[in-house]
């Protein structure tokens, strides 16, 4: 057990957990933030991707111990109202079905459109390949970030 | 409009009547049986001892709220049937605020997800909800102005009467309407005047998805709740010699390792502590009773001895057709071949059981909240009503949560470690867990006469605890004069269930190829060929018809339409027709050789689902039903060896990704049918349509899936960048 003073969505926290502990349970099992869903816990399907000092990480494969003093950034964070243009897109495009992998499908695009604002469909593609959508709402992924990359 | 999602059904009642008078009207969205619509006054509601499992509150502040009892797993129900409401009621729909209903009512009928068929269950009576609150609206206006409702029109909610100018809000007539005598012979909207139905109306639940409330079964937590994740057997027909858990026991965060049944569950603090400890616990298992630890090379052969058994069900037997294929000028004969497939939602199975001396609670994503609630009261031997279900949203189904083996589960560790406790599956679990979709065999043989008309029709369903996998009513049932459908099942210790469209999900491909096939031998064109089948089967039926053939028709007329079926140059193009759940779904899928290699870039979808209620969620439905299609048809397998599933996870385990869907084309017959269900019927038909037009690239059949292990197919690229 080992104590951790972690930087997330703008704020501190505090918590003792094992330092293998994956960052995707210390979120949902002692900070209760649980827009970050499980679904894979081997990086294969991007459900828990979050962002570390900006970037798109996996975080059930992401020990806490690596996290350090890196800003963590979280669905319930990436912005105050839920008004990113992001978030903007998928409400717009109407995007979700049953809705659980779609918080990693914008924390991932998040991260892309930071790295590179007006990215091509072939440039979303790629980025969100790795993140799975069971329901298939594949289309209406590329179309909203394609959508928000017109807005920001 | 906004929704509330998490509310117990006594938090509800007290929100519908807080507001202090207005109009609480309490009906049943499916019951055909249940009481009428009545209206139900403040005390009785806060009592809670009524038995509708729907409510309509208009407070007196003008909220209009609907209770919505359905599971949602993606199929958009719960924005979907409140619009139905909202239609007849002619509500202003940005004032309609959507609730989901936990599970707590007595006389609950077909509060399940499953089949399609929850709008075609609920069309009329929903209707008849929102049309019957707003003819007491239109009467209590009509008693405060002294005149007849005849001279009032309502728009968006407001009640206006010309003559006098006066208008009034829904808010300001909904006290005086709950003392309206309820009527009994509302008139419903004459469809072509629908204003909300057909219009793409945004997901309720969205704002809540996208900025990561809790909403899901995974995302309950409660203070003092224990964890833990449960050790099934690895191999299917074996049950635990011995366990050690001394280790895991020992391991810090863990609280308790028990054995019940042939589960070893480890329970603990955390998700972390529990996946850890009960990577060292040692089982030890033996073969169940004479079970044998089956591998897929078994099951090949098993399929192959099947399909030669003497000791086959017939389904269904029309004419003559031995004499049939004894005269035939050619036949034509193929078998197709599917694996077992996991249901893979994203949310892996949970639940959370509390079970006390003096009742039980359950909270969790399940698609049949009354049967998971009824398993487990015959478990714990106690009244059904002594165990409230909380719904949460599902995080996927397909389903795999029309099974209450992980309710019960949760439930029965529970009343074995005295605690409330949330059990998690891994995606290890949830992928070898179990009910899976069955590996199927079909056998289909076709009689040609010298004339190319196909007179003698032969289809053989073999397939692992698959139930009768021939469905065998329907087309080409009916056109064929001579024609014998029969099964045969195989009893495995490898659990099967259902899974998203049961048996056609693969029994239309199997078809759809093999039409294409006869029409090819048949020197026809595949559309041409599936159309005149259509039409003896209309002028001249052969048995009993239980599809609908104009309607079948039509989709097939609209894809070839909207397709330019045969008239593009430089794309192969093929074709599927399937009817199931009630509905009819044509595909066209659409070839073109890019860097000299086939790539598949578009389906073009003709549908009839009759009435489209929300064009937004069916338009999903649709394209989503087409992806779940064409990535398991492509790339999907579970295997076993030795009775273990082979694949575990995604890294092993191939679904479709953003990269390999091609563009979808989504076009509606809307021919003001009352609706007809769109869940799963579009799923079916793509496998056939991909496997028809990689035929014409590329001059290779496809018998098996999933298509990319089949030889010939190196080379073969999904999606509009392939």
């Amino acid at each position: 057990m080992a104590h951790y003073k972690l930087q997330i969505n703008g704020h501190f926290y505090e918590t003792d957990v094992e330092q293998d502990t994956p960052l995707l349970w210390v979120l949902r099992d002692h900070l209760g933030l649980v827009g970050t869903k499980y679904g894979c816990g081997i990086a294969q399907c991007g459900a828990c991707t979050v962002h570390l000092n900006s970037a798109a990480v996996r975080s059930c494969s992401l020990p806490i111990s690596a996290v350090g003093t890196k800003s963590v950034v979280t669905i319930e964070g990436l912005s105050e109202k839920g008004d990113h243009p992001l978030q903007a897109a998928w409400n717009e495009v109407d995007v979700a079905q049953c809705g659980y992998c779609q918080a990693g499908q914008i924390m991932t695009a998040a991260a892309l459109l930071k790295k590179n604002p007006k990215p091509t469909s072939e440039q979303v593609d790629a980025a969100l390949n790795g993140n799975i959508c069971r329901c298939g709402t594949y289309h209406r992924i590329r179309e909203a970030v394609l959508l928000a990359s017109t807005k920001s | 409009m906004t929704v509330l999602s998490k509310t117990t059904r006594r938090d509800f009642l007290k929100l519908a009547a807080a507001a202090g008078g207005g109009l609480v009207l309490g009906f049943h969205w499916e019951s055909v049986n249940a009481a009428s619509i009545q209206v139900i006054d403040e005390a009785s509601l806060l009592a809670g001892d009524i038995n509708f499992n729907s409510y309509l509150s208009i407070s007196p502040d003008n909220v209009i709220t609907i209770f919505s009892p359905n599971p949602e797993l993606g199929q958009n129900i719960k924005t979907s049937f409140p619009m139905i409401v909202a239609e007849e009621l002619d509500a202003d729909w940005s004032k309609v605020k959507v609730v989901q209903a936990p599970l707590d009512t007595k006389k609950y009928e077909r509060q399940l997800t499953g089949g399609s068929g929850a709008i075609p269950h609920s069309w009329e009576r929903l209707r008849k909800a929102g049309a019957t609150a707003r003819q007491m609206l239109l009467e209590a206006a009509a008693k405060k102005l002294n005149i007849s409702t005849t001279s009032l029109t309502v728009n968006n909610g407001i009640v206006n009467h010309a003559e006098s100018g006066k208008s009034f809000s829904y808010g300001e007539l909904a006290t005086d309407a709950s003392a309206i005598a309820v009527p009994t012979d509302v008139k419903l909207k004459d469809k072509k005047d629908f204003k909300l139905i057909g219009t793409a109306v945004k997901n309720v639940d969205n704002q809540q998805m996208i900025t990561g409330k809790p909403l899901y079964g995974l995302d309950f937590y409660r203070e003092g709740m224990l964890f833990a994740m449960i050790q099934r057997p690895f191999a299917y027909g074996t049950k635990i010699k011995s366990v050690d858990s001394a280790a895991a026991k020992a391991m810090p965060g863990i609280v308790d390792v028990v054995q019940f049944r042939n589960n070893v569950a480890v329970v603990g603090k955390s998700t972390w502590a529990v996946l850890k400890a009960r990577k060292v616990v040692k089982i030890e298992y033996e073969p169940e009773g004479s079970a044998s630890l089956e591998s897929s090379s078994d099951h090949d052969k098993f399929f192959k001895d099947l399909l030669e058994s003497k000791d086959t069900v017939v389904k269904r037997k029309d004419g003559d057709v031995e004499t049939a294929f004894a005269k035939a000028a050619k036949i034509i004969k193929r078998e197709y071949q599917c694996p077992f497939l996991p249901h893979n939602p994203m949310e892996p199975m949970n639940f959370f059981a509390h079970v006390r001396t003096d009742g039980v609670e359950l909270v969790g994503p399940t698609q049949t909240p009354d049967f998971a609630r009824n398993e487990v009261a015959k478990l714990l031997s106690i009244a059904p009503d002594k165990i409230t279900l909380e719904l949460t949203r599902l995080g996927g189904g397909f389903g795999r949560r029309l099974k209450a083996d992980y309710v019960v589960e949760a439930a029965e560790l529970s009343s074995i470690i005295k605690a409330p406790v949330k059990v998690i599956w891994t995606r290890e679990d949830d992928m070898t867990g179990g009910s899976y979709r069955p590996a199927v065999r079909y056998r289909f043989e076709a009689a040609l006469d010298a004339g190319n008309n196909l007179i003698g029709y032969k289809l053989r369903g073999v397939g692992i605890n698959s139930g009768n996998p021939t469905r065998e009513d329907n087309f080409p049932s009916g056109a064929v004069d001579n024609l014998l459908i029969d099964s045969v099942e195989y009893k495995s210790p490898i659990t099967t269930g259902a899974w998203r469209a049961p048996i056609t999900n693969f029994l239309a491909y199997a078809e759809q190829a093999f039409l294409d096939e006869v029409a090819t031998s048949a020197n026809q064109d595949p559309i041409q060929f599936r159309l005149s089948l259509l039409e003896k089967a209309k002028k001249t039926p052969t048995g009993a018809i239980k599809y609908d053939v104009d309607r079948m028709k039509a989709v097939i007329e609209l894809a070839a339409e909207k397709s330019q079926w045969g008239k593009k140059k430089n794309i192969s193009q093929g074709f599927s027709v399937y009817f199931s759940h009630r509905s009819y779904v044509a595909q066209v899928a659409e070839i073109e050789i890019k860097n000299s290699k086939p790539s598949l870039q578009k389906i073009i979808v003709a549908a009839d689902c009759g009435i489209v209620v929300n064009l937004s969620g069916a338009h999903q439905q649709i394209r989503g039903g087409v992806v779940d299609g064409l990535g398991h048809a492509m790339f999907s397998s579970l295997s076993f060896k030795e009775g273990v599933p082979e694949q575990k996870n995604f890294n092993t385990y191939r679904l479709i990704r953003l990269k390999e869907v091609p563009e979808i084309d989504v076009h509606f017959v809307n021919n003001g049918i009352d609706p007809t269900g769109l869940g799963e019927p579009a799923l079916p038909p793509t496998g056939g349509a991909v496997a028809n037009a990689l035929f014409k690239a590329t001059g290779k059949r496809l018998y098996n899936q999933p298509f990319i292990t089949q030889a010939g197919l190196e080379g073969v690229t999904l999606g509009v960048k392939g």
